[in-house]
């Protein structure tokens, strides 16, 4: 029987390093290997993106069933925004049968900000309710409308947080909401205001949710200037504040990739002392060679054996 | 109201194209209200019609009628007796008032003249914001008064997601983020608590599960 890597490890109490994986814009399963391997021995999981931003590319399931032929461990993102229920709760069963053993279930970015403006965007469910539909999928092993399964599936449950999102006052609520929904694993936005992130965790901890969920803080090294700038002005939901962009700023072009990394270093090894926080989520945009020397450099290698 | 826009003139005159003695139709009611497809309207695009036409040294009958309320068959009785004389009708009612006509009018070719929006409200002179999409399981008082099915760009049942920032939606800096509303005015009338409920699945067979939807009502009928 697969189990759930992440899950041997976060409950090992080991600091949990999972890494993002783009699909690309094709049918090559060649660009999803190499990717894999990149990441290997290096991180306990894999997330595989699902037509992130709205821009079709091949299939989360299908990538992440390649990545577990390769011997690692994927994470499927699923998002309500091109799937109802019908096929959601279909590709849940099929996701386990494929050996996958961990999903992270989110809504998904508008489909206005993608490459297929004209789609109708379904969002039959939302997270949560996609939360407490699998969650009740894999304890109860009933489907929504109440038909039994005749087998359970076996994943490991999580779901995003943006701790800098909008309204302020409520995130820490909405935190609270996602776990009674059925999240196990909580993977966050980039952080790169770490003052607003640690209160945001100061909070996490007075409601006592960091011993309810396993919090993962996401992590994206910068490569540019105009990366930290795009980031800051043009992506939804996040806050780069200006210490960052100065750092970016004060090094020549071409050392800038370096000084990103440093940024990423450190806000790791910060998140590692932060109390409440079980590991991190490295997203490293097109960037996946990156994961290696993050991880080294953070003395997070080598991966625990579990 | 039901609210619409009248479609750009070139599509409108592609689509008469074929015709030479046309009868604009308007409505009195909703459209009419938000300034699409009431008397003035209809008079505005026959003139345009007639304008053209001119230019084009091409001769066309324009007439102009508009009915209290286009998508009642009663009103719609009106316009039998011209039927007969125009080669198609060009409507300037909302998608029902087309379809009544339609339903009454089997032999007659109708042109929609607008794009039905929404059911919306007057937020100003000149300004109509979407508020319902009629899904037929209205929970508005769950959500502050505010409806996330309409006014969340996702549609969203539990809560905002991570994009808004300033209290403003992801998909237009413009549209206020409708679940910042919900949760300001939740807050302000000390109901926040009951948000931490996970709000179940919609049931969208009221909507779309067995074609359109009809009301029948037997008290109603005239015997």
């Amino acid at each position: 029987m697969i189990e759930s890597r992440l899950k041997k490890v976060l409950a090992a109490g080991h600091f949990a390093v999972t890494a993002e994986c783009g699909p690309p814009k094709g049918a090559d399963p060649e660009v999803i290997r190499k990717k894999g391997n990149l990441l290997k021995g290096f991180v306990d999981s894999v997330n595989v993106t699902d037509n992130q931003t709205g821009v079709v590319r091949l299939s989360s399931l299908a990538a992440c069933a390649i990545l577990r032929e390769e011997g690692l461990d994927p994470v499927l993102q699923m998002v309500t925004r091109d799937r109802n229920r019908i096929a959601l709760q279909s590709d849940v069963l099929g996701a386990s049968a494929l050996g996958i053993r961990n999903i992270l279930c989110l809504s998904g970015d508008h489909q206005s900000l993608g490459n297929q403006k004209g789609a109708k965007g379904v969002f039959d469910l939302d997270s949560m309710q996609l939360l407490q539909t699998v969650r009740q999928m894999r304890d109860k092993g009933i489907m929504l409308g109440g038909d039994r399964l005749n087998a359970n599936p076996a994943l490991f449950v999580g779901a995003v947080e943006n701790p800098f999102g909008d309204p302020q006052g409520y995130r820490v609520a909405r935190l609270a909401k996602k776990i009674r929904a059925g999240a196990e694993f909580i993977q966050t936005q980039c952080i790169y205001n770490l003052a607003r992130f640690s209160e945001f965790m100061t909070q996490v901890r007075d409601r006592g949710l960091d011993s309810k969920v396993f919090i993962l803080g996401g992590i994206t090294p910068l490569k540019s200037i105009r990366m930290a700038e795009f980031m800051r002005d043009s992506v939804a939901g996040m806050d780069v504040p200006d210490e960052i962009i100065a750092r970016m700023k004060g090094v020549p072009a071409k050392e800038q990739r370096q000084e990103g990394i440093k940024i990423a270093v450190e806000t790791i090894r910060a998140l590692k002392e932060l109390k409440g926080v079980h590991g991190v989520h490295i997203m490293a945009i097109e960037w996946e060679e990156v994961v290696p020397t993050l991880v080294e450099e953070a003395g997070l290698s080598p991966r625990p054996d579990v | 109201m039901i609210t619409a826009e009248r479609k750009p003139f070139a599509e409108i005159k592609a689509a008469c194209a074929p015709y030479r003695r046309i009868l604009v139709v308007g409505c009195g009611t909703c459209v009419a209200e938000c300034a699409a497809g009431g008397e003035k309207e209809v008079a505005l695009l026959a003139s345009q019609l007639r304008l053209d036409a001119g230019k084009a040294r091409r001769t066309i009958d324009v007439k102009e009628v508009t009915l209290d309320r286009q998508c009642v068959y009663e009103f719609i009785d009106q316009i039998f007796p011209l039927v007969d004389q125009y080669d198609v009708i060009l409507s300037l009612g909302c998608g029902a008032g087309v379809q009544a006509m339609a339903e009454v009018l089997p032999k007659i070719h109708i042109v929609p003249a607008l794009n039905t929006t929404s059911i919306a409200e007057t937020m100003e002179q000149g300004v109509w914001r979407e508020d319902c999409r009629g899904c037929g399981d209205c929970k508005l008082d769950r959500f502050a008064d505010i409806c996330p099915i309409t006014r969340c760009a996702k549609g969203l049942f539990n809560g905002p997601c991570g994009g808004s920032k300033g209290g403003h939606c992801e998909v237009d800096p413009d549209v206020p983020c409708a679940w910042h509303l919900i949760i300001t005015r939740m807050e302000e009338t000390g109901r926040l608590d009951a948000m931490n409920e996970v709000e179940p699945p919609a049931d969208w067979a009221r909507t779309q599960g067995k074609g359109p939807r009809k009301i029948v009502r037997e008290d109603q009928k005239t015997p």
